[in-house]
């Protein structure tokens, strides 16, 4: 009975931390989300350095054979930073192949994704907000798909999609082949863009016709983008912290004032015990199969919600200066917009959890 | 991070289990049901070595090697099977962890023994009327008179003082020094010459505390726990453990399941309350703070047992107000679908204080006892203060000039 990081998992983390310290530093990270590419290349190749992009995929396969809860302590640092790449897509198509594709498929593809010569991202939702497996309606035959997806992250520059398509299944289209039209959606966070894909029978291989799959690999989501927004929040946190102990009003710093110190400790304590909330998600979809799905979607609805409320404040917190493009703040907003958003709000999660517990 | 238990503590589990499986059989046997009955089995876990495991055996607890894993195990066991295992009281609960680090032999030997057991109740003398939030203030004087202390001045909000034999307190031995170092804990007996308890009603309509006059109250000088005017360091230490004792996930667990029975019987709209969607909004969003407890409890846990407390310093520090906030939502959830049955108020054996609750005014006592535990034990706006300023490093509130 031990629910604490492992020395190793500190050490990824420290390792993470520091090469964002360094290399996305907040004018790096002004530059990238004004350019709204989301994507760096000196940053993925640092990632790729760390062995990020393959943490879970298998060794024989070229990656770090770890487990989600790794990848989750990863994201958070991602999320703290807010730093612009196509990680979050990436890793989550990786896990689909792993899980759900043949030997002779992820002999192909994982490799090249664990190094990352190749990149990948994945699309869900559908028109309606419709994330949930057993909302799509993309039409599959057995080697070409036709639909529209939308939201999906990063997809300008990915070479692969793994495609949500009708009856649960998952489908994986090469970006190069016939029938793919993508276009810019215009995001509110600037760090991930998200596009609208249109297929008209592209060509495509199916994954095994497992639902589990595609369960599995929403869970896994759900806890990346909890342990995200966590990241996101603590970091607004503490630029509100390091404000209010700066700015003068009526002759003294801000933080002098009781209202403000008592907001900013509120702040905290709706955030910091919800780090072992998502610690916890991931435990469970790692390893508590009969509370994965659950545990993923009360802690994504909880953490984003309380996250949302928590960027809310500290734009306040900044006075008129928080309202500003110029201040760093708005990016770590709209980081938690997409959290929020993406694979379902809280209330779609929390209608779930209502189900799933058979209430 | 592995949620499984070794073979070792699994064993461990199996061997509480089995002692468990005698409750409430034994002692009803010899006593029928009651206070007894309670006081047999806890004896015999005692013996068994599951009861009071970290009181050592000289002052009548099972002297266990310190082993927080089975800590939790035993606590979760009793908890679970409702077993009389170590009294949370203001005895057992605060005074004993206190004189096990600042006692002297004699007074660990004198008082430990009875209080585990019961034989000698206890409460806790700290607040003033003028000294709640600003504890360190207190005035109530004890004043150096050869081998005694002579006591006088007022204590307030003292839960248990009625029926209490002894209190633990915080006296002014040195109105010279400052602040802080002027205090000395003692220990004082209740039936003292010159001591009067007046009981204060309180909003639920029960008797929770009292008003505690002292009127030259003589306490010998071996009742000083700690040094004089070092009460203030020795009392630091009891406050930790009376927030570790509000922070109680399991019962803040049991707490929203009755809210889910609630709802499941209550009718809104000709149906079930729980099929409502803003009712199953509302609950499962109270449900993401129940697990957030949970889970942030069980950090703080692993970095204890790893001895790495200081990486769970902010969850520690925010368990207790986490806690408070989460509970008094539960509440007021509960309290929200009583309807109209919410004006009525509690009858006496609702009047319990943390009982569990089936009836509606059952629920509205809880309601408002939900308020109590948010004041005690240092105050939410307090709670805020040392979040902000140890956790966060704000600063100290400005203090206000001095005349």
């Amino acid at each position: 009975m031990d629910f604490g990081l492992s020395d190793e998992q500190e050490l990824l983390q420290s390792t993470v931390r520091g090469f964002v310290e360094n290399e996305c530093p907040a004018g790096r990270l002004r530059e990238l989300f004004d350019a709204g590419t989301g994507h760096d290349d000196a940053l993925w190749t640092g990632l790729v350095e760390m062995g990020l992009p393959g943490l879970t995929i298998p060794e024989e396969y070229g990656g770090a054979g770890m487990e989600i809860l790794d990848l989750a302590l990863v994201c958070e640092v991602l999320g703290t930073g807010g730093v612009p790449s196509p990680f979050l897509g990436h890793v989550l198509a990786s896990l689909a192949l792993d899980m759900g594709g043949s030997p002779a498929q992820k002999s192909r593809w994982l490799p090249g994704l664990a190094d990352g010569s190749r990149r990948a991202t994945w699309a869900l939702c559908e028109a309606g907000s419709g994330w949930e497996p057993e909302t799509w309606h993309c039409r599959w035959a057995e080697d070409s798909i036709s639909g529209t997806k939308l939201y999906v992250p990063h997809a300008d520059g990915a070479d692969l999609l793994v495609v949500g398509v009708e009856g649960s299944r998952l489908a994986v289209v090469d970006t190069a082949g016939a029938g793919v039209r993508i276009e810019n959606l215009e995001g509110i966070d600037r760090s991930r863009p998200v596009f609208r894909v249109d297929f008209e029978g592209a060509p495509c291989e199916l994954l095994a016709d497992d639902p589990a799959v595609a369960r599995r690999l929403r869970d896994a989501g759900l806890v990346l983008l909890a342990a995200d927004a966590f990241g996101a929040a603590s970091h607004l946190i503490d630029l509100a912290v390091e404000y209010a102990k700066t700015r003068e009003q009526f002759g003294q710093k801000i933080a002098q004032f009781q209202a403000v110190k008592h907001q900013l400790a509120r702040l905290g304590l709706d955030i910091e015990p919800t780090r072992a909330l998502f610690w916890h998600a991931a435990y469970a979809v790692d390893h508590l199969p009969e509370e994965a799905e659950r545990a993923a979607a009360l802690a994504k609805a909880h953490i984003t919600d309380r996250g949302l409320e928590v960027a809310r404040a500290v734009v306040e917190l900044h006075g008129g200066l928080g309202f500003t493009w110029e201040c760093d703040v708005q990016m770590g907003f709209k980081r938690l917009m997409f959290d929020r958003a993406f694979l379902g709000n809280p209330e779609s999660l929390r209608d779930r959890c209502a189900a799933l517990a058979g209430w | 991070m592995d949620l499984e238990y070794t073979a070792e503590y699994q064993a461990y589990r199996e061997e509480v289990r089995r002692f468990l499986a005698d409750w409430p059989r034994v002692g009803q046997e010899v006593h029928g049901e009651g206070v007894e009955a309670e006081a047999l089995f806890r004896e015999r876990g005692i013996e068994a070595g599951f009861v009071y495991r970290n009181v050592p055996a000289a002052y009548g607890g099972a002297g266990q090697e310190p082993d927080a894993l089975k800590d939790a195990i035993v606590r979760d066991e009793f908890y679970a099977a409702g077993a009389p295992g170590d009294l949370t009281s203001q005895g057992a609960g605060l005074l004993v962890p206190t004189l096990l680090e600042f006692g002297t032999e004699a007074q660990k030997k004198r008082f430990i023994p009875k209080a585990i057991s019961d034989q000698e109740k206890w409460c806790q003398g700290y607040s003033e009327p003028g000294s709640g939030s600003d504890l360190a203030s207190l005035q109530c004087r004890a004043r150096l008179d050869g081998e005694v202390y002579i006591l006088s001045g007022q204590k307030i909000w003292t839960s248990n003082a009625f029926e209490a034999d002894w209190m633990f307190g915080l006296f002014r031995t040195d109105p010279d020094a400052s602040k802080h170092a002027g205090i000395t804990y003692l220990l004082v007996d209740m039936k003292s010459a010159g001591l009067e308890v007046r009981p204060l009603k309180g909003m639920t309509g029960g008797m929770e505390f009292n008003e505690v006059f002292f009127d030259d109250v003589r306490v010998p000088v071996e009742n000083v726990v700690g040094r004089p005017g070092e009460g203030w360091g020795v009392s630091r230490a009891t406050l930790v453990h009376e927030r570790n004792l509000i922070a109680n996930p399991n019962m803040m667990r049991d707490t929203f399941n009755d809210l889910l029975d609630l709802a499941r019987r209550t009718v809104l709209e000709g149906r079930p309350a729980i099929e409502d969607r803003k009712v199953r909004q509302r609950l499962a969003e109270i449900e993401g703070y129940v697990r957030t407890s949970e889970t942030s409890t069980m950090r703080q846990f692993t970095a204890q047992v790893r001895g790495e407390p200081l990486k769970a310093m902010r969850p520690m520090m925010m368990a207790k107000l986490y806690s408070t906030d989460a509970m008094q939502m539960i509440q007021r959830c509960a309290y929200d679908l009583l309807g109209a049955d919410g004006m009525l108020a509690p009858a006496p054996e609702d009047i319990a204080g943390w009982a569990r609750n089936s009836t509606a005014t059952g629920w509205v006592e809880a309601y408002m006892f939900s308020l109590g535990p948010a004041i005690a034990g240092g105050a939410s706006n307090i709670q805020l203060n040392i979040i902000g300023e140890r956790g966060y490093g704000l600063p100290r509130d400005p203090r206000p000039p001095t005349s």
